[in-house]
């Protein structure tokens, strides 16, 4: 009994606490954005991790691909919601999505393969991601890759961004944009 | 790329955010699908030419009403569905009641009418188009209301689509009650409302295909 009561109050801690920068971030807190992202991460982990047991390598995919979403829908976050129902539908929306895609894999693969590719898939990379990141963000287009590669990777502000590749700053904020919607959509394509 | 990679690159910069970035969307989707359905309609169907009459009736004022009020409960479903893990809640009695209260009134101008009477209460003149104008007059909505749909993020995309289609419906009664000629309510509560269930019923076909992020 006191043992859920501990529970629910370390739970509406992380909450409130995740809230509050969340909410600084989505008014511009860069900072306040990247501890949000951060602790959102290792609560993603988690529930990932309960739910896709038997393929490990995949929780990380699905954390980044959430955290993506998560980064590219932070519009739809009403400020009077509940921040966990709102990461957790977007979490089980991605968790769903993953699964149906992998069943309708499943069902034209020969089960004898599902056999073999257990020996077929090492431990030794676990923890990261398969699909990386860094070849996607190379398909895309310059006026895609080039914001997000100095914007985003390199920390250069939007002026400065502007200035070392010659386009103008409404466009390094539009490829920034666009190239993360991108980023996200190419994940969800690759098998 | 490391998971902690990929949170330096998304909290860099990230932009500031509009509170009520939902809102305003649909607000331009709709402003500009609302307009060409009313051309749509003028074009089309022309608008009665007895409408000033018809606004010293009841019946038109009941139209608007019915189509006024779902549209109203079909945009709260709709701005909530396009938010993950929002609840419909008592939305969905929004959602029935104007449906339930035109039926009612339906009923009782039947149940009062003269039997020989009721047939043209129900069929009017029109009752073979009403519902597929009313289709045609929604879509430049239904495309507003899904292309609005489609930046945001539903997670119950059958239900999200469905409601999109649902919204565009209402709206286009709306619009479609400017031209209508009919004037029994019987007539209204049967074909306005096949008229709704058309877009709402390929919006719930269509959510799960187009509505994916």
């Amino acid at each position: 009994m006191e043992r859920t009561k501990e529970q629910e109050v370390e739970l509406t801690g992380n909450e409130t606490r995740l809230r509050e920068l969340l909410v600084q971030g989505l008014s511009g807190n860069t900072a306040a954005y990247h501890r949000f992202l951060k602790a959102l991460s290792a609560h993603l982990r988690a529930y990932f991790k309960k739910r896709l047991f038997q393929r490990p390598d995949e929780v990380e995919d699905l954390v980044q691909e959430t955290l993506l979403a998560v980064h590219n829908q932070r519009h739809t976050y009403h400020s009077d919601q509940p921040l966990t129902a709102w990461v957790y539908a977007i979490a089980r929306y991605k968790l769903i999505d993953l699964l149906r895609a992998r069943a309708s894999r499943e069902a034209l693969t020969d089960p004898l393969d599902n056999e073999l590719e257990v020996f077929a898939t090492s431990d030794t990379d676990a923890a990261e991601a398969r699909k990386d990141l860094n070849q996607l963000l190379a398909g895309l287009p310059d006026r895609q890759r080039l914001p997000i590669v100095h914007v985003k990777l390199e920390g250069l502000t939007v002026v400065e961004a502007a200035q070392v590749t010659g386009m103008s700053e409404a466009a390094i904020k539009v490829g920034v944009h666009r190239g993360l919607k991108a980023l996200a959509a190419k994940i969800r394509g690759t098998p | 790329m490391k998971t902690d990679d990929l949170i330096s690159l998304l909290a860099t910069s990230a932009a500031p955010v509009s509170a009520n970035a939902v809102g305003r969307r649909f607000a331009v989707a709709l402003s500009c699908g609302f307009p060409i359905a009313v051309l749509l309609m003028a074009v089309t169907f022309g608008v009665r030419a007895d409408l000033a009459q018809a606004m010293g009736g009841w019946i038109l004022w009941l139209k608007l009403a019915f189509a006024g009020g779902l549209a109203l409960a079909g945009f709260m479903a709709t701005e909530r569905l396009a938010r993950p893990g929002m609840r419909l809640g008592g939305v969905r009695a929004a959602l029935v009641a104007p449906v339930l209260v035109l039926w009612l009134i339906a009923a009782t101008v039947l149940i009062a009418a003269a039997p020989a009477q009721r047939a043209d209460l129900i069929l009017g003149d029109t009752w073979k188009t009403c519902a597929f104008n009313i289709a045609l007059i929604s879509l430049p909505l239904f495309a507003a209301s899904l292309w609005a749909m489609k930046g945001l993020a539903p997670t119950r995309l059958a239900l999200a689509g469905a409601s999109a289609g649902l919204l565009a419906g209402a709206l286009g009664t709306l619009v479609y009650a400017l031209h209508c000629p009919e004037s029994g309510a019987p007539f209204v509560a049967i074909w306005y409302v096949l008229g709704i269930a058309m877009p709402t019923l390929t919006g719930a076909l269509l959510g799960p295909r187009v509505l994916r992020w």
